[in-house]
């Protein structure tokens, strides 16, 4: 994957600030896109262009279960989130809807990446490679076993469990 | 072998392991499963997609597992909302979901505090819900946890859905409980401790002579906030005072589960009570306290007492003790939880206390807790609130700013107009 950086380097970026509370009434995800992020940078929707990413501080995602949060970010092009962490629900939301990859970098590479850079993410070999920093190149976070099969499979609908997860499920 | 914490228990008895330890991935049976007009019709809405798609279903996993609340944009606002709620009764009449909680059709209120109110999770049991406070109900003795739209469709058609098994953290709260000091200023404290995210991804297990002291109510205090720190889910281990509150209202049987004695936690951490002082956490973060005593010269528009952190009846029954034969000198409106509360509530004459103290008394609603309706926030308006969240815009406009506390600390500050040490409150 490759695109264009848009950074907010604020820990604790939360579903409250990328998607706001009135919001939460709407489902139509064109609609809901028009807001994301309305509490950080009003103007965002219209600097992102599909296949970007996002790059933030640790914790992103706090606050709420809304799955109206990565709707709005994919909707808009956001392919991945690059951040130090992720709120558990917000991460989990992001995978198993398959809407779009949290990404668990270290807190020096979310330093090193700036605003609009373009990043060439490779999920199979975990490299970031930073195009307009000479290709540098950063290291991320594996996912998980289980992440990793969701991911590939588009989502947690989609996914199929084999023997093993079977065997956890009691119904061999 | 290190024995297992409840929490370990309850999801090894759920995935029909003999053991399971922090790190693994389980697929979990779930026993209960609540979601509500916010989370609901993002699922009526990826049924209606699978069914677009050719995907036929015979029906939900378990409609008598399943109940929906009406409670974050009720009663209905606008148009939109009014859509919402008529979408998910006809889901529920299609699926066969009976315990469906209407507004204006008697009992009904915020998802969380129905959960207990009406002992629809019991000790033991694994529970997810369509909402971020789902963490509350851990407080009945159950694994409690807070899930999105998709996830909430994946267990309604096959019952199970993955956790990795979380670390758990003990926090044992010791000592007197001083009569000014409500759970409220216990959870506040310790999410300033160790930070909005210093439980992401793990259990936060409550114990110790305070907790087995507390009343049901207040421990669900404790719980419902664990959500602030990033918590999986937040636990207390049913006893007798558990039993009893769910006596008084089911005779539904259960198998309580508790941790064994050689339990391994990832943190142990003490507290002792006796010297806590009322806490507020200031804007914008709930992890960012002070004590009530520091910030006292700060005067703020308005008091909210609400939610499902703090609108149950001992929320009520305690904030209605200081507004008793006084006069509110702000804006102030209570919401209690749920109707079943609100009556309660009016038995009691603490309805009564509010509407004569100024106050205004509305409906249980979610409200402008979550900045919905009902009162939300203008610019640069300043709130003290017994609700769980202050984040920019949490309540109303992005240059409003929202006070968290106790009940007691709200209702002594909307006598005031400045937030005030329920203390000073009494010596007045």
């Amino acid at each position: 994957m490759k695109g264009r950086v848009h950074k907010y380097e604020r820990d604790n970026i939360d579903t409250d600030v990328i998607i706001p509370g009135p919001y939460l009434k709407i489902h139509d995800h064109k609609e809901l896109a028009k807001h994301a992020m309305e509490g950080i940078d009003p103007k965002f929707p219209e600097k992102v262009s599909e296949g970007d990413f996002l790059v933030c501080g640790s914790n992103f995602g706090c606050g709420s279960s809304r799955e109206h949060a990565p709707i709005a970010l994919s909707y808009l092009g956001i392919k991945a989130i690059l951040a130090p962490s992720f709120a558990r629900i917000f991460y989990r939301n992001a995978v198993d809807g398959g809407y779009l990859l949290p990404i668990e970098i270290e807190e020096s590479t979310m330093e090193r990446i700036s605003d609009k850079d373009e990043l060439e993410v490779d999920t199979d070999r975990n490299k970031i490679t930073n195009l307009s920093k000479n290709d540098e190149s950063y290291n991320m976070k594996p996912f998980p076993e289980l992440i990793s099969k969701i991911v590939k499979a588009g989502g947690l609908m989609n996914f199929k469990y084999d023997k093993e997860e079977r065997k956890t499920r009691g119904d061999t | 072998m290190a024995g297992m914490t409840v929490t370990e228990k309850i999801l090894a008895r759920a995935s029909d392991k003999g053991s399971v330890s922090p790190g693994d991935v389980v697929f979990a049976r779930v026993d209960k499963l609540m979601m509500h007009d916010v989370s609901g019709p993002g699922v009526i809405k990826l049924f209606n997609e699978w069914e677009k798609r050719g995907k036929k279903f015979e029906g939900i996993w378990d409609p008598e597992r399943v109940w929906i609340t009406e409670d974050h944009f009720v009663p209905a606002p606008d148009r939109i909302s009014a859509d919402n709620i008529n979408a998910l009764s006809a889901w529920s009449e299609k699926y066969g979901v009976k315990k469906h909680f209407k507004y204006g059709m008697g009992q009904y209120g915020i998802c969380h505090t129905l959960s207990h109110e009406e002992a629809l999770v019991l000790p033991g049991e694994v529970y997810v819900g369509g909402d971020s406070h789902t963490n509350t109900t851990g407080a009945m003795g159950a694994f409690a946890a807070g899930l999105g739209h998709t996830d909430i469709a994946y267990v309604l058609m096959n019952g199970v859905i993955w956790f990795r098994v979380p670390e758990t953290m003990l926090f044992r709260l010791s000592g007197l409980k001083p009569d000014y000091i409500m759970a409220k200023d216990m959870i506040l404290a310790i999410i300033g401790d160790i930070g909005t995210d210093g439980a992401n991804y793990k259990a936060m297990q409550f114990s110790g002579e305070i907790v087995e002291n507390l009343p049901m109510e207040e421990r669900l205090t404790l719980t419902n906030m664990t959500t602030e720190a990033g918590a999986k889910n937040g636990i207390i281990e049913s006893d007798a005072t558990t039993d009893q509150y769910i006596r008084e209202r089911t005779d539904a049987k259960y198998t309580p589960l508790v941790g064994d004695k050689n339990a391994e936690f990832s943190e142990v951490f003490e507290y002792e009570i006796d010297k806590l002082e009322p806490i507020v956490a200031k804007p914008f973060s709930p992890g960012n306290i002070s004590a009530a005593r520091e910030l006292q010269g700060i005067e703020v528009n308005k008091a909210y007492i609400g939610s499902c952190t703090g609108a149950k009846l001992e929320d009520l029954r305690l904030a209605a003790k200081f507004m008793k034969g006084k006069k509110v000198k702000i804006r102030t409106e209570v919401l209690p939880a749920t109707q079943s509360i609100y009556i309660k509530a009016m038995k009691e004459g603490l309805i009564n206390t509010f509407v004569e103290a100024g106050a205004v008394v509305g409906p249980p609603t979610c409200g402008a807790c979550c900045g919905a309706h009902m009162g939300v926030l203008g610019k640069d308006e300043i709130c003290i609130s017994t609700t769980n969240r202050n984040f920019p815009g949490r309540m109303g406009h992005v240059e409003s700013q929202t006070y968290l506390a106790s009940p007691m600390v709200v209702a002594a500050s909307s006598l005031t107009g400045k937030i005030t040490d329920p203390r000073d409150a009494v010596k007045n």
